[in-house]
């Protein structure tokens, strides 16, 4: 909204304020020229010059829609650099490719491991010792829930 | 006209299985209040010949007898993966019309090249994998043709595999395949009406859409003479239009010139809510949650924007104020600056009848399920227990609630 003490000259909706006058146009000190009219009720100094603020949204997840965070609980995955209490960032939309660590569901459970593509079959290998790795034969049906793309950790 | 309805099977139980792959082919409800109705049954369910709104009380033997898993209804999820699936589908064209919150409709003009059920296959697979949730794709001239051929492709009719297009079936083979769906399965045709049609001898799809437009106006009404006439490829409403069944109220504009800014749309959108809550409170209903939307001009040859999010109603309301606040809520979330936008619009979905609510709150009535139905969505939303009855003999609603895996930091799955 425009700032309140405007709020009782308000112009009618759909009137278009006049663009900058021809004689000139003022450069206020640390505010950027205005470009081209804005036919709307207070001219946006902005619309040009915009900078997105550095956003870890854009930069962790590729695939809005097909993202979802979990959370990691023990130390079957240590040896990925993945551990207790991390925070994962998960894709769904990515097809799992070779060595790429997953989201899987094994039995109708979830389960963190590194997918490996055998001659005949898969491997849903852990990432530390005393955790057992998984073999998926060739016929039997393996669903991956997704792919983790990272892994964030506190320090 | 060419358009897809497009909507996800037994949604809220889907939403489920999503976050909880042991639910996949068990028989699962998901209740709606403390009495416990089935506002959502998966196929299994359906299998045992449970209808919708079953009383969990009554289901209680059945339940245990098959395993049945009831859950309670986690609206902070279902929302949250509706706007995701309702986001990769706005993707596939720029006329998308949201219906509810699983159900969507594609304007497919100018996509006459391309074969529309290899479209529509991509469709699933894509929102099957991004989001694990199985839709299934209708494909015709009007809208109540589409959502037609949507309850063919669910039910496996005329060969269709999850995506049936009526354009591709033979007049002769349609007017078979009409024969056997009943003509309740027709948008609009209620359980009142299937009656009255009975009386008339009108019990198929086929049979309404041969009978006498003009006789069924001068009977019934205008709105099942638009029916007849869509049946017959004759489109009577445009994307985006009102619906017959009033089961969302729309509010949108093209501005005529484009806006830039957040405040603009801010009022626009304030001002859609405020017309849109009228015609709410006009028809005596109550809405469950709110959509709005912004979108740049599709055929200007400028950068692309559109977004649309769904919010859900701690309750359902037809308060202007919170209905606003809502939407503004929403828009913030959307807005992305440094886009000419052309057109802002809201809706309000989810549509409950208010007079049941208010004799639920204040009367004395032995049925409170309104009153819990209300309660229910509110401790959904903001915190289990956030409200408890203290009326004595009233018992707390059993925990049936699954985690807000995608909304609440502390509730996200946790995987080992």
């Amino acid at each position: 909204m425009p700032c309140r003490s405007m709020a009782g000259h308000l112009p009618r909706q759909g009137t278009i304020f006049p663009a900058f006058p021809e004689t000139g146009v003022v450069a206020l000190p640390g505010f950027p020229v205005l470009a081209k009219p804005v036919p709307a009720g207070f001219p946006s100094p902005a619309a040009d010059y915009y900078e997105d603020r550095l956003s870890l949204d854009e930069h962790l997840i590729e695939h809005k829609e097909a993202t979802f965070f979990v959370r990691v609980q023990g130390h079957s995955m240590t040896g990925f650099g993945i551990h207790d209490g991390d925070l994962l960032v998960v894709d769904r939309a990515l097809d799992p490719a070779d060595r790429c660590v997953v989201i899987a569901v094994v039995d109708g459970s979830f389960t963190i491991k590194q997918l490996c593509r055998l001659p005949d079959g898969i491997l849903l290998r852990s990432g530390a010792k005393g955790h057992r790795d998984i073999l998926v034969s060739g016929d039997q049906e393996l669903t991956v829930w997704g792919v983790v793309r990272w892994s964030i950790h506190r320090v | 006209m060419t358009l897809a309805l497009i909507d996800a099977n037994n949604f809220y139980v889907s939403c489920e299985r999503v976050f909880n792959p042991k639910l996949e082919g068990r028989p699962v409800v998901v209740l709606s209040n403390n009495d416990g109705c089935a506002v959502a049954r998966s196929n299994e369910v359906k299998a045992l010949d449970v209808k919708m709104g079953t009383p969990w009380f009554q289901m209680r033997d059945l339940a245990a007898q098959h395993g049945i898993v009831a859950m309670s209804s986690n609206y902070a999820l279902y929302a949250d993966l509706s706007n995701r699936v309702m986001s990769i589908l706005a993707q596939y064209s720029p006329e998308q019309e949201i219906y509810s919150i699983d159900e969507c409709f594609l304007g497919l003009d100018g996509f006459s090249h391309l074969d529309l059920v290899e479209v529509g296959q991509q469709i699933r697979r894509q929102v099957r994998q991004w989001v694990g949730i199985p839709v299934c794709v209708g494909i015709a001239e009007t809208k109540t043709l589409a959502k037609l051929a949507n309850h063919c492709a669910k039910k496996n009719l005329a060969g269709s595999d999850g995506v049936c297009d009526f354009n591709r079936i033979s007049p002769a083979d349609l007017s078979q395949l009409f024969s056997i769906v009943e003509v309740g399965e027709i948008w609009g045709v209620g359980r009142q009406l299937t009656r009255k049609l009975a009386d008339r001898g009108i019990t198929t799809v086929e049979a309404l859409r041969t009978a006498d437009a003009k006789t069924l106006r001068r009977e019934f009404s205008v709105v099942l003479e638009r029916t007849v006439m869509e049946l017959n490829g004759v489109a009577c409403m445009e994307l985006e239009e009102a619906t017959p069944n009033k089961q969302q109220i729309m509010s949108s504009r093209s501005f005529g010139s484009y806006v830039y800014d957040l405040a603009p749309l801010k009022e626009a959108v304030a001002s859609y809510i405020a017309i849109a809550a009228e015609k709410l409170r006009g028809q005596g209903s109550l809405a469950g949650m709110v959509q709005v939307y912004v979108r740049t001009n599709p055929h200007k040859d400028a950068p692309q924007y559109q977004r649309g999010l769904t919010i859900p109603m701690p309750d359902a309301t037809d308060d202007t104020l919170r209905l606003t606040r809502a939407a503004l809520w929403g828009l913030k979330r959307i807005y992305r600056p440094g886009y000419a936008y052309q057109k802002a619009g809201v809706a309000l979905i989810n549509l409950t009848d208010a007079t049941n609510v208010q004799m639920g709150l204040f009367s004395t009535a032995k049925d409170n399920r309104k009153l819990m139905h209300v309660m229910d969505r509110i401790n959904a939303i903001w915190g289990r227990g956030t409200l408890r009855s203290a009326a004595e003999g009233w018992k707390m609603k059993r925990e049936r609630m699954s985690p807000c895996y995608t909304t609440n930091w502390g509730q996200v799955p946790v995987v080992g």
